[in-house]
């Protein structure tokens, strides 16, 4: 593992050395570590790239950590990883890209995972993406997370862009199966000339099913966001996505929220709110003694939190 | 330690195409470690007042001095460092920042757990159940309010402006607030400039002052004004050209 790498897996997955867990660290397209649990299996893909890992039935309490960092440019990754979670299971992963660039050409990850969780297991997905390095070659990072949820598993994907990355596209898909719940927050920043894309769509097709969607996000300086939502629901269900974005500068943020009910029992709901930090956030500040700048900072800082 | 010299303000009215003044010729000075109330007609420029002393507001004209400093041009973010405080009539609800992270800021300083603890129980709130809360529009307009209170307490600054504390507070918890408010001026903790309507809290004030209409139009210790206030039934007979000014 390069010192990049180990910087990078600070940043996105705290990382503290070598965990006491399953985990599986991609480098520049390659295995850096790898290690199974007498639970958790890590297994590398014979027809493409990538890996399957398999969480056996009622496995409670583990982590598997799967970082994946492109160290310089000119490098473009493409992986695919694969999520077995067996029933009754309940588990942590800790996914995470870094993606660093000091040289003329782009730097790309395109991480594809798929989750299938079995009945009753349970997942907290955390996904943090970063771009650093001072060259000119793009930073990119295209996640795709496609989740399929059976009957009472549940799933929570905390999903968090924190600066440096250029260029993204975030699609997500999942479809959920009866009394099954899925709860996504997502926090993005952008800044300079950054664009960012997410995409979701969630099928609620169990009875009783639920989705939360949450994403908030900040557009600085000249960077655009484009946020779009699809809530489908076949059932008697509930969804609700919220998006709350700040924009500063000349920053743009777009919102486009889809809501489709095939069941008079589908409550579906859709909130969106894009303006600029309320002055009256940055005055109250002020008078507990911060300067503008830093009431600023303070507001996003915990509105990102 | 405030010195308020002429202070006037006025807005534009873009329907009546004309200027209106808010403030008119506002003279007051307050001493040290005085506990002053603040009261009068609704719209007859209190919380103009108290925002002109905090600067969030620009007066249109007059001066105001600060433990004998012109503080007039001064930012908001300066006059807080001169020791300004200001508890907001309608409290500011943010997305993100918890009540820790608010106290904690007004503190100036890092707050061990117990003394977090300490501002919130002293506003009646159940520390354990605030403290990770963001102060967002979860909370109720009482619970935001006790919230606003005891970040100016832990501000503990030399001058600090309540502007209308009871409001939003409700009965149960009113009483407590009297405690806080009395329990404030008791320790002398700088002095507290009071926007409020409320008997009980004039009651404790060393001075009262009437604003109505713009002007002052009575001030005194509590024991001359009070009884006049109370007599009218009604700060309504504080408008304009109804009671002579005596201060």
């Amino acid at each position: 593992m390069n010192k990049i790498t180990e910087e990078l897996l600070k940043i996105v997955s705290d990382w503290k050395g070598i965990p006491d867990a399953a985990y599986n660290i991609r480098e520049d397209t390659g295995c850096a570590g790898r290690r199974s649990t007498e639970n958790i299996r890590i297994d590398s893909k014979t027809d493409k790239p990538g890996i399957d890992i398999r969480v056996k039935p009622g496995t409670r309490g583990e982590m598997v950590y799967i970082p994946a960092c492109v160290t310089h440019s000119a490098v473009d990754d493409l992986v695919y990883n694969d999520f077995y979670i067996g029933a009754g299971a309940d588990v942590t992963i800790v996914a995470g890209c870094g993606v660093h660039s000091d040289g003329e050409e782009e730097a790309k990850h395109n991480g594809i995972h798929r989750f299938f969780l079995e009945k009753g297991a349970r997942v907290l997905y955390l996904e943090k993406h970063i771009g650093t390095g001072g060259g000119a070659g793009a930073r990119v990072i295209n996640p795709v997370t496609d989740a399929e949820l059976a009957e009472d598993a549940y799933m929570e994907m905390n999903t968090t862009q924190i600066g440096g990355v250029d260029s993204t596209l975030r699609k997500t898909t999942a479809v959920l199966g009866k009394n099954a719940r899925m709860v996504v927050k997502e926090k993005l920043l952008t800044e300079g000339v950054q664009t960012a894309e997410s995409d979701f769509v969630i099928t609620l097709a169990g009875e009783g099913s639920g989705a939360h969607l949450i994403s908030r996000s900040v557009a600085k300086q000249r960077s655009s966001q484009l946020f779009r939502s699809r809530l489908i629901g076949e059932a008697a269900c509930s969804g609700h996505s919220e998006c709350d974005a700040i924009i500063m500068d000349d920053g743009v943020v777009s919102a486009i929220p889809e809501l489709t009910a095939h069941n008079v029992d589908a409550a579906l709901i859709h909130e969106a709110a894009i303006g600029k930090i309320a002055g009256e956030q940055i005055t109250k500040l002020m008078t507990l003694g911060l300067t503008e700048k830093q009431a600023e900072e303070k507001i996003i800082e915990g509105f990102l939190k | 330690m405030l010195e308020l010299e002429h202070i006037s303000f006025t807005v534009s009215s873009a329907a009546e195409q004309a200027e209106k003044g808010i403030l008119d010729d506002v003279s007051l000075t307050v001493g040290d470690n005085r506990f002053v109330v603040i009261t009068g007609p609704n719209g007859g420029g209190k919380s103009t007042l108290a925002k002109i002393i905090m600067g969030i507001e620009r007066p249109s004209s007059g001066r105001i001095l600060f433990d004998g400093q012109d503080i007039t041009g001064l930012s908001v973010t300066e006059r807080a460092d001169l020791g300004i405080a200001y508890a907001f009539q309608q409290p500011v609800r943010f997305k993100g920042l918890t009540v820790s992270d608010l106290v904690g800021l007004s503190a100036r300083k890092e707050l061990g757990r117990g003394e977090l603890c300490q501002y919130l129980t002293e506003v009646g709130l159940c520390a354990r159940d605030y403290i990770d809360r963001d102060v967002n529009a979860s909370l109720s307009g009482g619970e935001i309010k006790r919230i606003e209170i005891a970040m100016a307490l832990a501000r503990g600054a030399k001058l600090t402006l309540f502007d209308e504390p009871e409001a939003g507070i409700d009965l149960w918890s009113f009483n407590h607030l009297i405690a806080v408010f009395q329990k404030l001026r008791r320790e002398t903790r700088g002095t507290s400039l009071i926007i409020s309507h409320q008997e009980r809290i004039l009651d404790i004030a060393d001075e009262i002052v009437v604003l109505a209409a713009g002007r002052i139009a009575a001030r005194g210790h509590k024991d001359e004004v009070l009884p006049k206030l109370l007599e009218t039934g009604s700060s309504v007979n504080f408008c304009e050209g109804k009671v002579e000014a005596n201060a």
